[in-house]
């Protein structure tokens, strides 16, 4: 039940894509929304959903997984297209019913704000779903370095999100064998009004808290153990390089901003 | 109320690169009053059977059958199955949640709507079946050692009385003498009438209280017998990486040094053989 989350979870396939360098896939996700926001018409859509097909061929990935990332959103979705529907000032009256009226401009401004929503989640999910938690960090750790020189914690933020990202499926694991063994002395989690599923939620929170502090205080203590002390002097297995096929992407993102720009 | 597993096979993940297949072809019957012992090496499928017999888990397919109905047909009312068939988790103490022992204990009856006088005697009794101290009662459970904070997660699953005990290698992690104790009670359980399936590693223990022993490999059933059945094929066990107990380690060893014995099973019959071999009789109790 709780492992149906696809938002952020890496998909294990080798592909163009998923070898590429992560600081370069990062800065391609800037750029990727500077193109999103760049095309101001609704045709600017065609070459960013042009791109979106070809870059989950490239990178082995069913389209339908990435569109199942979008299913969260559906209900931000629902609300900005009617929001934008009918609260768009225009002149060109499609519809018009009672006080409720529908404009061309309302229309199109209620299609172009849902995609950006539709095509920005997309292209995050083109990230996480291509880049392993670790090398996401790493890459994010490698930009933020000239940061560091004005006392920006790069390494202790990157570290930070590391842990926290390799921790995300071990609580979900915890919390879905806690919820089972709850269930197993009757506990019910999936009835009665809201107060009543708040309660429920007592067994369940309680020994998970319990268990990720008790987690926290084992790692501070595995990670001392192995002489961490913080960024200072630390080397890697793994030497980001840019290659190649780093610059082929960068030229395809160039063309697409260059695109959107012109036909928007 | 014996549970009949037909054809049952399970998979983690179906139609995704994650997928797993957990279990093939599961089909055995756990009888009343068996003492049952699921055995087998890390990642065998033994935790994934155990949560189908209480319906936390859906078969991919097969059935799964409780007194001759299908737990997982249309309709099947979950709590009352789940009364009935009781499952303590690996690491039990985990669970633990109230502020006081009695309260933690009474989460499961409390579930199954007891309240007042019947209640407390449930409560009083389960405790009391897992030979905890009397002043733990009131205390937090969080205050208790881990092999105490184990016992008390027994008791949240046996103050439910059900029929069947599905216990997840309940032994796992303790102390010596917490092993020893907490083995002591499933033993008294299981002679107080309830049917009991346990998973463990320890051979030992499997040995000594385990009326029937099903070993699986690679989510699939690879044999099915009394224990003596069972460890008679000490080869083919230690093949698929598993231990055989101590007594029959020995009695393979003194064999393969040319002591002619019989299989043996207890220390008591070891003993016995060794001693018929040298031509002598025990004397004393040994």
């Amino acid at each position: 039940m709780l492992k149906d989350i696809t938002l952020g979870q890496y998909y294990p396939v080798r592909s163009f894509v998923h070898e590429l360098d992560p600081r370069v896939k990062i800065l391609l996700t800037v750029a990727f929304i500077v193109a999103v926001f760049v095309g101001g018409s609704l045709w600017a859509a065609i070459p960013i959903t042009l791109f979106i097909i070809g870059a989950a061929k490239a990178a082995n990935l069913p389209l339908k997984l990435l569109l199942k990332g979008i299913k969260p959103l559906r209900v931000i979705l629902i609300f900005t297209f009617v929001l934008n529907l009918f609260f768009t000032p225009g002149d060109t009256v499609l519809l018009q019913a009672w006080k409720v009226r529908v404009t061309r401009e309302g229309l199109t401004t209620a299609c172009r704000f849902s995609l950006r929503l539709v095509f920005l989640v997309t292209g995050a999910s083109l990230l996480t779903l291509t880049t392993q938690p670790v090398a996401l960090t790493d890459g994010m750790e490698r930009l933020m370095r000239p940061l560091a020189k004005i006392g920006f914690p790069a390494h202790e933020l990157a570290m930070m999100m590391s842990i926290a990202l390799r921790f995300i499926p071990t609580l979900l694991e915890e919390a879905d064998k806690i919820m089972k063994a709850q269930m197993a002395r009757g506990a019910d989690f999936e009835s009665g009004n809201l107060i009543q599923r708040a309660k429920a939620m007592v067994p369940l929170l309680v020994p998970l808290f319990v268990s990720a502090f008790r987690r926290a205080g084992d790692l501070a203590m595995a990670m001392e153990a192995r002489c961490y002390h913080g960024g200072q002097g630390r080397t890697r297995l793994r030497v980001l390089k840019v290659g190649k096929n780093d610059y082929i992407a960068c030229a395809v993102m160039a063309l697409l901003i260059a695109a959107a720009a012109v036909v928007g | 109320m014996p549970i009949k597993i037909e054809h049952m096979y399970h998979t983690y993940q179906p139609g995704t690169p994650f997928k797993s297949d957990a279990l093939e072809d599961i089909d055995f019957t756990i009888e009343d009053g068996d003492l049952l012992a699921l055995i087998g090496h890390t990642g065998s499928g033994k935790s994934t059977l155990a949560q189908h017999l209480n319906g936390l888990l859906t078969p991919t397919a097969g059935r799964v059958l409780v007194d001759g109905q299908d737990i997982n047909r249309k309709g099947a009312d979950r709590k009352a199955l789940r009364q009935r068939v009781g499952l303590l988790f690996q690491y039990a103490e985990y669970q633990l949640f109230e502020e006081t022992v009695y309260k933690d204990i009474a989460f499961g009856p409390r579930n199954q709507g007891l309240t007042g006088d019947a209640l407390d005697a449930r409560v009083r009794s389960a405790f009391m079946k897992v030979h905890l101290p009397a002043d733990a009662l009131e205390k937090s459970p969080f205050e208790l050692s881990g092999g105490q904070m184990r016992r008390v997660a027994l008791a949240g699953v046996v103050a439910m009385e059900p029929e069947v005990l599905v216990l997840d290698e309940p032994i796992a992690g303790l102390d010596p003498k917490g092993r020893d104790e907490l083995t002591d009670i499933i033993h008294e359980l299981h002679r107080g009438g309830v049917t009991i399936v346990l998973i463990s590693h320890n051979m030992d223990d499997v040995a000594r209280i385990a009326t029937r022993v099903a070993v699986l490999e690679k989510g699939r059933l690879a044999m099915l017998g009394t224990p003596r059945e069972i460890f008679s094929r000490g080869d083919e066990l230690e093949a698929m990486g598993l231990d055989v107990p101590q007594t029959v380690q020995l009695c393979r060893r003194l064999r393969a040094g040319g002591m002619d014995l019989p299989d043996c099973l207890t220390a008591e019959e070891l003993c016995d053989a060794i001693c018929a071999a040298k031509g002598g009789t025990r004397r004393g109790n040994a």
